[in-house]
């Protein structure tokens, strides 16, 4: 049974999506749904466990060898991925009972949770596999059931939103078969050890074009500057408990995907010294960060906020990772479980906000700092951490952000950063302004949001103080990851 | 001479060339859905060209022949794969498209944004 963890990782959420799709009883898919994340998320933490104590699991698919047969490979980066996401999808499960009931009907929720689970999966398959067309299924896997995720949401705007989606984001995974095409052209493999051995003894051209298209393609999946236009809207419009699962998970796959490709698959030293992509991340990453956060500024749909500052956030992860140093990478990998942490709670207590007052417009929020305490304080307490005040799990992402900045002598850019940070403190002051400072308005009826949606909500508001407090078990395995990346440690 | 022996990329590229600037010159949105279909189809070309040999035949083991090129047939059923997602990919595609027209009642891309700013949520 522990040796066969890494496949029950991916098919257990995948068998369970069809069963909890055919449920008609009220409320039996949602447990289906439950099972299955639950049980995804157990068994990433065994892989973590074991890949801490044992170092790398390779698993073999139906006993075929590596460059044959489709191997899947557990290293620390994808162990802790695995946990992120399975992490969140167990998280966002339980809160999603009420809120889809309100957002999307109790006849549509089987299919809600069934394309979660589909998405799920197939978020898992793409961090566990190690064979680069088995990534390829996977992320339309993710990808199709997070169109039909977001087209369920309760405004006719989220069918417009999933179409631009669904288009940027089949132009993204034609470009990176077209990639990965080519790789194996010259290579004649398509595991990605094997590629990492083969593709520095072939180097021509065609190399070069794969690794473009690669860039580019993954770039669009993971909404890098310029090329996000697809993600505000996508955000804005899905059910919130879609929204708060996809903002945590997608775009974070997204960058484990690239971190898989430019440091597992090509190596650094042709990603970042040949084909010099310092250059080319770095810019865009400030873009991101100050473009972004300034279009947040100006938002009135909180949800919309948010998503533009999921972008921006974007861009301190690639930034961290731009810099291809031991500490720069530590920074970006640590963004990468922070900000799905900081990132759940804003998108959740949004959805409790959803669920009580049928808006997330800011006039809607005038003095629901009274009416609904503990769902606005966690809002404040995930601002607070966005923002990267001390003590929470924002601030050690960008302290480690900002040390890996210095020691390139980076000042300029550190302050960018640090600007970045004061626009986080407008948007979010924007919100707590009008909640906390503003009179009610409304019907005098609404009440602070169910405990199903606040449970949750303050686990990850606790989950924030924690690993803010104590950061050495998320630092630990981000830096062993970040050496394993760029070929230090075992 | 090398230019034209490449042809099979030539094709490839063309392809996805058409099918890309139909996805971004048109507004309608089944036509858009069409021209990314002939983008990926562009891909699929490529693929199984990519496993051609020159002379080679189908990779069917026969006892007795010996010394036979075979084209190299892991692309072709890799590029099976990709057809079925392009396959679902499309399907989701005018589901989404048919759920718009019953919410719009329209397909135009310029009049869905224009009914979109009607009223900012």
């Amino acid at each position: 049974m522990l040796a066969h963890l890494p496949i029950l990782q991916v098919v257990v959420p995948l068998m369970v999506a069809p069963v909890a799709a055919l449920m008609r009883r009220r409320g039996a898919g949602w447990l289906l749904a439950i099972l299955g994340t639950w049980a995804a998320f157990g068994i990433a933490v065994l892989l973590l466990i074991q890949v801490l104590a044992e170092g790398t699991i390779i698993y073999s698919l139906g006993g075929w060898a590596a460059p044959w047969g489709i191997e899947y490979r557990v290293d620390t980066v994808s162990a802790y991925v695995l946990v992120i996401v399975a992490g969140m999808g167990a998280i966002v499960t339980p809160y999603a009972r009420l809120s889809v009931a309100r957002e999307v009907g109790y006849k549509q929720a089987p299919l809600l949770y069934s394309g979660l689970l589909l998405c799920l999966s197939g978020l898992l398959g793409i961090t566990i596999t190690g064979d680069v067309f088995n990534l390829f299924v996977f992320l339309e896997i993710s990808s199709i059931s997070a169109y039909a995720l977001i087209a369920m949401g309760p405004d006719r705007r989220a069918l417009h939103a999933s179409y631009k989606y669904l288009i940027m984001g089949s132009i993204g995974a034609t470009f990176i078969v077209i990639g990965i095409g080519m790789m194996y052209m010259m290579t004649g493999t398509l595991n990605m050890a094997d590629l990492a051995v083969r593709l520095p003894q072939v180097g021509n051209r065609t190399i070069t074009v794969a690794f473009a298209f690669l860039t580019v393609g993954i770039s669009l999946k993971l909404a890098l500057f310029p090329l996000h236009a697809w993600l505000p809207d996508a955000y804005t419009y899905a059910p919130s408990a879609v929204t708060a699962f996809l903002a945590s998970t997608a775009t974070k796959v997204a960058v484990y995907v690239l971190l898989r490709v430019f440091f597992s698959i090509f190596g650094v030293v042709f990603a970042f010294e040949t084909m010099t992509l310092y250059w080319v991340l770095l810019p865009l990453a400030l873009m991101a960060i100050l473009s972004a956060s300034l279009t947040a500024i100006y938002q009135e749909n909180v949800k919309r906020l948010l998503a533009y500052s999921s972008v921006a956030q974007i861009g301190y992860i690639i930034l961290g990772i731009s810099l291809a140093s031991v500490t720069g990478l530590t920074a970006g990998i640590l963004h990468l479980f922070n900000h799905a942490l900081i990132k759940a709670t804003l998108f959740m207590a949004m959805g409790a906000v959803m669920y009580q007052m049928g808006s997330v417009r800011i006039e809607a929020m005038r003095g629901l700092g009274n009416k609904m305490p503990w769902t606005m304080a966690a809002f404040v307490a995930g601002g607070l951490s966005l923002i990267g005040v001390p003590l929470t799990v924002g601030f050690v992402s960008k302290w480690y952000l900002v040390l890996g900045l210095v020691e390139f002598g980076m000042w300029e850019v550190a302050l960018l950063v640090l600007a970045g940070s004061l626009m986080a403190v407008v948007y979010i002051w924007k919100v707590v302004e009008v909640a906390y400072f503003k009179e009610f308005m409304g019907d005098l009826e609404v009440r602070e949001a169910p405990l199903s949606l606040l449970i949750p909500i303050w686990v990850l508001v606790a989950a924030n103080f924690y690993f803010g407090i104590d950061a050495s078990l998320t630092t630990r395995v981000a830096r062993s990851a970040a050496e394993l990346l760029l070929g230090m440690g075992p | 001479m090398r230019i034209l022996g490449l042809y099979n990329y030539w094709f490839f590229i063309f392809l996805m060339m058409v099918g890309f600037y139909i996805l971004i010159s048109r507004r309608n949105l089944v036509k858009k859905i069409l021209g990314l279909n002939i983008f990926q189809t562009s891909v699929f070309i490529f693929y199984i060209s990519m496993g051609k040999i020159s002379g080679g035949t189908a990779p069917i083991l026969i006892e007795g022949a010996e010394g036979v090129v075979y084209s190299n047939p892991l692309p072709h059923v890799l590029i099976l794969t990709a057809i079925v997602v392009g396959v679902s990919t499309t399907a989701v595609a005018l589901a989404i498209v048919v759920r718009m027209k019953e919410a719009y009642g329209t397909i135009e891309g310029d009049e869905i944004t224009a009914l979109d700013n009607e009223n900012p949520f």
